[in-house]
C-alpha cells in the first residue's frame, strides 16, 4: 500500500511536470494553430539561462524566472513575427511547421556551438530537499512545480475570458476574418499569443533546471512528451493538457514501477497511437476548446 | 464621407470589381443591388480592408484608405456586419458584444453603448449569457447588429442582413435596420431583399458583373423599368 501510494504522488509529480511544460505548446496550437516543434528547445534554451544567471550571478533558479520568462516572450514574439508570419500566407500549412523543425535544429546546434555536449548542472539550491508526508516522499522543486503548474492553468484561464486582450485571443482563434472586422489586429495577437507561450516554457525552465541535468538535446526528450500530452487533452485546451499531464505521468510512474522502466516509454507511445487512432480530438474536448474556457 | 474611385478588386487573379464608383454622403442610407456574384459582398470586403484593390482609391472623410489593413479601417470609423454573421459561436452574447466595442474610440464608452443597443434589441438582452452558436438564426443576425453597432461607426455597412431568414424574422431585421439608420448612422448596405432595402434608402446602385450599370435615388430605382424587371419581378 505505501509503495503503491508513493508510485501515485510520483506519477502526480512527473504529471505536475509534464503539464507545465505542455501549457505553452497547446496554447501557441489553439491560439496561432502553429505546431510548434522548437517548444523544446525553447525549454532548454530558458534552462540554459537558468544555469547561467544561478552559476554566474548567484541567483536563486526559482528567481531566474523574473528574467527568463520575458526573455522567452521575447524569442516567442520573434519567432512569430519573422518566422511564422511570413509563411502565413504559405499555400502549404505544413511550410510553418518545417519551419519550426528547422528553427528546433538550428537552436540545438546553436546549444552545441554555445555550451558544448557536456550536461550543465544548475544549483539546486534546495528544490531538491526531500518532503516526507505520511508514507510518501516528494522533492520540494516537484512540489513547486505542482503548484506552479495549477496557478498558471487558472491565471491564464482566467486572462483569457476576464480581459479584453484575452478576449481577443479567442475571438482571433474562433474566428480570425470577424475578429479583424472588430479591429483587432491578428497579427499582434499571434505574436503576443506566441510570445505567452515561450514564456510559460520560460518559467517551466526555471523549475525544471535545478531538478533535471541541461544539455542540447534535453529539450527533445520533454517535448515528446509534451505532444502526447497535448494530443491527449484535445489539441488546444489549457485544462485538457493539464488533465492529459497527469494521466501521461501515471502512467508513465505505474508502468515503469509495476511492468519495468524499460517499457515506460512503449507503453506511453501505445497509449499515444491509440487514442489518434480511436479519438484523434482528444480525451477531453474539441479542437476550439481554448474558445470555451468554462470557469 | 465614402468615395471609391475606379476600383478593380477580386481575389487572387480574378478580378470581380471593374471600374467601381461609388459614394455615401454622411447621414445618407444607400443600397447596392445586384445579382448573385455581381461583386457586392466583394465592394463591401474592399471597403473594410479584408481586400486589397489592385487599381483604383478608396477615400474615407477626405483620407486615402485604399491600402489601410482592416482592423485600421475599423479604428476609422467604418464597421462591416458580415454576410453569415459570424459571430464568435463559443463565446457568449455579451462577449460578443464587447469585442465590437474592441475599436479604441468605442471602448471608454462601451456601458454605455451597450445599454443603448439593448434597449433596441430586447430579444438579445435576454440572450446575454448564452453561447451565441446556441441561438436561431434570426436571434443571431440580431446579435451581429449589436455587435456592429457597438463600436459606434461613423459609418455601417450591412451584408445581406436577411439571407436564409425566415420571412417574419425579416421583417423584424428590416425594423431594426430602420432603427439604425433613424439614428442618423450612415449606411451601406448589400440586400437581396431589393424592395424592402430601397423603400428604407436614400439612393442606390446597380452593380452588375462587376460594374456599376445605374446609380440614381432609391425612388427612381423602383420605377426603373430594368430594376423592376430583373430585380422586383415585376
Amino acid at each position: 500500500m505505501e509503495t503503491f501510494l508513493q508510485v501515485l504522488v510520483s506519477g502526480l509529480m512527473l504529471g505536475a511536470l509534464f503539464a507545465i511544460v505542455s501549457v505553452g505548446l497547446t496554447l501557441i496550437f489553439g491560439i496561432v494553430k502553429v505546431v510548434n516543434f522548437a517548444h523544446g528547445e525553447f525549454l532548454m534554451l530558458g534552462m540554459y539561462l537558468v544555469y547561467l544567471f544561478t552559476t554566474k550571478l548567484g541567483i536563486h533558479p526559482l528567481l531566474t524566472s523574473v528574467i527568463v520568462a520575458p526573455l522567452l516572450f521575447v524569442a516567442g514574439v520573434a519567432t512569430q513575427r519573422f518566422i511564422i508570419q511570413p509563411l502565413m500566407s504559405a499555400r502549404d500549412d505544413h511550410i510553418q511547421i518545417f519551419a519550426t523543425v528547422g528553427l528546433s535544429t538550428a537552436l540545438i546546434n546553436l546549444a552545441l556551438l554555445l555550451f558544448g555536449a557536456d550536461i550543465a548542472n544548475t544549483p539546486a539550491s534546495g528544490l531538491r530537499t526531500p518532503i516526507t508526508i505520511g508514507p510518501v516522499r516528494v522533492l520540494l522543486g516537484q512540489l513547486v512545480i505542482l503548484a506552479v503548474s495549477i496557478m498558471l492553468v487558472i491565471g491564464l484561464q482566467a486572462f483569457l475570458k476576464r480581459t479584453q486582450t484575452g478576449r481577443a485571443i479567442r475571438a482571433v482563434a474562433q474566428n480570425r476574418a470577424a475578429a479583424q472586422l472588430m479591429g483587432i489586429n491578428v497579427n499582434r495577437i499571434y505574436m503576443l499569443t506566441f510570445g505567452i507561450g515561450a514564456a510559460c516554457v520560460g518559467l517551466a525552465a526555471s523549475m525544471v533546471a535545478p531538478l533535471y541535468p541541461t544539455s542540447p538535446n534535453i529539450g527533445t526528450y520533454f517535448v515528446l512528451t509534451a505532444f502526447v500530452v497535448v494530443v491527449l487533452g484535445g489539441l488546444g485546451s489549457l485544462t485538457g493538457a493539464f488533465a492529459g499531464a497527469m494521466i501521461i505521468g501515471l502512467i508513465d510512474s505505474f508502468a515503469g514501477f509495476y511492468i519495468g522502466s524499460d517499457v515506460r516509454e512503449v507503453v506511453v507511445f501505445g497509449m499515444f497511437l491509440l487514442i489518434l487512432i480511436l479519438k484523434p480530438s482528444g480525451l477531453f474536448s474539441n479542437r476550439l476548446s481554448l474558445s470555451h474556457v468554462s470557469p | 464621407m465614402l468615395r471609391l474611385e475606379g476600383i478593380h478588386a477580386g481575389y487572387g487573379p480574378t478580378t470581380i470589381l471593374h471600374d467601381v464608383s461609388l459614394e455615401v454622403k454622411r447621414g445618407e442610407v444607400v443600397t447596392i443591388v445586384g445579382a448573385n456574384g455581381a461583386g457586392k459582398t466583394t465592394t463591401l470586403r474592399t471597403i473594410a480592408g479584408l481586400i486589397q484593390p489592385t487599381e483604383g482609391r478608396i477615400f474615407f472623410e477626405d483620407r486615402d484608405i485604399t491600402s489601410t489593413p482592416a482592423h485600421e479601417v475599423v479604428d476609422l470609423g467604418i464597421t462591416l456586419i458580415p454576410e453569415g454573421r459570424q459571430l464568435f459561436a463559443d463565446m457568449t452574447v455579451e462577449e460578443n458584444l464587447l469585442m465590437g466595442a474592441y475599436r479604441k474610440e468605442a471602448r471608454s464608452r462601451q456601458a454605455e453603448t451597450l445599454e443603448h443597443v439593448l434597449s433596441l434589441f430586447p430579444r438579445v438582452r435576454e440572450r446575454l449569457s448564452q453561447s451565441a452558436g446556441s441561438l436561431s438564426g434570426g436571434e443571431q443576425q440580431m446579435v451581429a447588429i449589436a455587435r456592429g453597432m457597438m463600436a459606434r461607426p461613423s459609418i455601417l455597412m450591412f451584408d445581406e442582413p436577411s439571407l436564409g431568414l425566415a420571412p417574419i424574422i425579416v421583417q423584424q431585421v428590416f425594423e431594426v435596420i430602420k432603427a439604425v439608420t433613424s439614428t442618423g448612422t450612415t449606411v451601406l448596405i448589400v440586400e437581396q431583399n431589393v424592395f424592402n432595402t430601397l423603400k428604407a434608402s436614400d439612393r442606390g446602385y446597380v452593380l452588375e458583373n462587376g460594374e456599376i450599370v445605374i446609380s440614381d435615388t432609391s425612388e427612381a430605382l423602383l420605377t426603373n423599368d430594368h430594376v423592376r424587371q430583373a430585380y422586383l419581378g415585376i
